[in-house]
């Protein structure tokens, strides 16, 4: 379902180093100093993206699509 | 690496007192010693006591939560955990199922629950109040908060406390209960929750049991057992912990006076001091749940092999000197508090930030309500309870 190119970002102020985006998902996120940090941010779309970023508890991980900065995570 | 076979310890080192934590912990940790335990059940097992160990088992995805269901793992609990929940899944099944309940426990969504909770507090405190001294705050507070809470968001009807408080401390005992007992509390659950999740079937509601519900009848994202475990382990969960940390901690604030009066006297240290606490606290009367580890991993230079089982102690690794200055004082000023007390990875604790409500909300009111509350008998005889996966009060005695 998912096509095109997200980026993803982390707001380090919000993030609590709780480790559930790195556990979830390793190909997309990593911890550096004890805080979250997307591996990369540019990505091609993919559902593994958002399922990690719904399971931040402080949904400080922004997931966009390219060009148009329409939001694909977090959602109500 | 080690290759000495010093033999394995026979474990619990001693039996948990009160809130101490046994000092071999903290020896271990500080000779940077990953050590070899015996479990009272399942055999022997490493047993990791830093905080940078710690973390690895409960984040690297090398170690695995999967590989226990079912298998006699090293462990203390004295039955074999046979039933799929959260803790016993590793990604991509613990995300699916995750996922489907995370939005509701998230800080912002918690957040909105703040005014509720302090409305259940005032009124139990009005109680208390009203029956004049003395009280017992775990019956009168610490343990109706967090059962209103998560009854109402789940949509457990309040009325059945009892009956699932009672199992809920059968299925958690090491050797509090007998074995029929703790299989009985276990099944009590599953066939409460199987029941309100058949009345769901019936009569469709949007709590979270209705929405894991509507998850698997319309979208086919859970399987039936997964979806009454799940119930299962958000009820127990959602009140065995806060409801001892709530008594824990105010027994912690009751019997030393400092900081009992740097909190009067800074209430704007309420969250830091509830931080403290619940780094300095340990909920465990022993180690947690077992990992196995899928690969070989070297912890702290000793080399464990695919297939190990590997023990954590959180709360050695939250007064780990390489990370916490003074690390065994309870400090309500400390600036920096990175602590582990609930978990690391993809089971951080799902309702960390309902429990940091409840027991601020709960610490902060009962200590504005009574300006003057002590234990009610000498704290030699305020009651812990023995025999359980979870320390906790028996009662908490108090005047004011
Ligand atoms: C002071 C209170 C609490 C403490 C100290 C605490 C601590 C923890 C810890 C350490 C873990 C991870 C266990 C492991 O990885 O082996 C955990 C997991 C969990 N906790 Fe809490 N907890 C508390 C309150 C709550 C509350 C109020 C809920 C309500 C829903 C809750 C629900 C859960 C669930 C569902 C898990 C499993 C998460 C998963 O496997 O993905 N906890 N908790
Ligand atoms: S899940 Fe959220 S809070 Fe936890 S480490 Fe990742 S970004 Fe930080």
């Amino acid at each position: 379902m998912a096509d095109g190119r997200w980026n993803v970002a982390i707001d380090s102020g919000t993030c609590i180093g709780s480790g559930v985006c790195a556990g979830t998902s390793p190909k997309y996120f990593k911890l550096d100093g004890g805080y979250g940090t997307p591996v990369a941010d540019e990505v091609d779309a993919d559902d593994e993206v958002v399922t990690a970023a719904e399971s931040c508890p402080m949904e400080a991980i922004l997931v966009r699509e390219v060009g148009t900065d329409k939001v694909i995570a977090p959602l109500d | 690496m080690t290759t000495v076979d010093r033999g394995a310890c026979p474990y619990p080192f001693s039996e948990a007192q009160g809130l101490e934590l046994d000092p071999e912990y903290g020896r271990l940790r500080d000779n940077g010693e990953l050590a070899r335990v015996r479990m009272p059940y399942g055999g022997e097992a490493w047993m990791a006591t830093s905080y940078e160990d710690v973390k690895t088992v409960l984040g690297d995805p090398r170690f695995s939560r999967a590989a226990t269901l079912g298998a006699d793992v090293p462990r203390m609990m004295p039955l074999i955990q046979n039933e799929t929940n959260l803790l016993t899944m590793d990604p991509p099944d613990h995300s699916r199922l995750r996922k489907l309940v995370a939005k509701a426990f998230t800080m912002r969504r918690i957040e909105m629950l703040r005014p509720r909770a302090q409305e259940v507090v005032d009124g139990l405190l009005d109680d208390i109040e009203a029956q004049g001294p003395p009280a017992d705050l775990v019956e009168g507070l610490a343990l109706p908060l967090p059962i209103t809470m998560i009854c109402e968001l789940l949509g457990v009807p309040y009325e059945d406390r009892d009956k699932f408080r009672a199992w809920s401390d059968a299925a958690l005992a090491f050797n509090a209960f007998t074995l029929e007992e703790i299989q009985a509390g276990r099944d009590g659950l599953r066939e409460y929750l199987a029941g309100l999740v058949a009345q769901r079937r019936e009569q469709p509601t949007d709590d979270l049991l209705g929405v894991l519900v509507q998850a698997r009848d319309e979208e086919d994202r859970l399987s039936e057992a997964e979806l009454v475990q799940f119930g299962v382990t958000l009820l127990v969960a959602g009140h065995e912990t806060t409801a001892n940390q709530t008594g824990n901690f105010l027994f912690t604030l009751l019997s030393t006076p400092h900081l009992l009066r740097d909190l009067r006297e800074n209430p704007e240290l309420l969250n830091p001091a509830i931080e403290e606490m619940l780094r300095m606290t340990p909920l465990g009367t022993a180690a947690g749940f077992p990992r196995i580890a899928t690969e070989d991993v070297v912890l702290s230079g000793t080399l464990v092999r695919a297939g190990e089982a590997v023990m954590t102690q959180l709360a050695s690794a939250n007064r780990d000197g390489g990370v916490f200055d003074h690390g065994d004082e309870i400090d309500f000023h400390r600036e920096n508090n990175p602590h582990i007390a609930f978990g690391h990875g993809v089971h951080h604790c799902l309702g960390a930030q309902l429990a940091r409500l409840e027991l601020q909300v709960a610490v902060g009111s009962v200590l504005n309500r009574f300006p003057d509350l002590r234990f009610a008998v000498p704290v030699e005889e305020v009651p812990f309870k023995t025999g359980r996966l979870i320390r906790g009060l028996r009662a908490l005695p108090v005047t004011w």
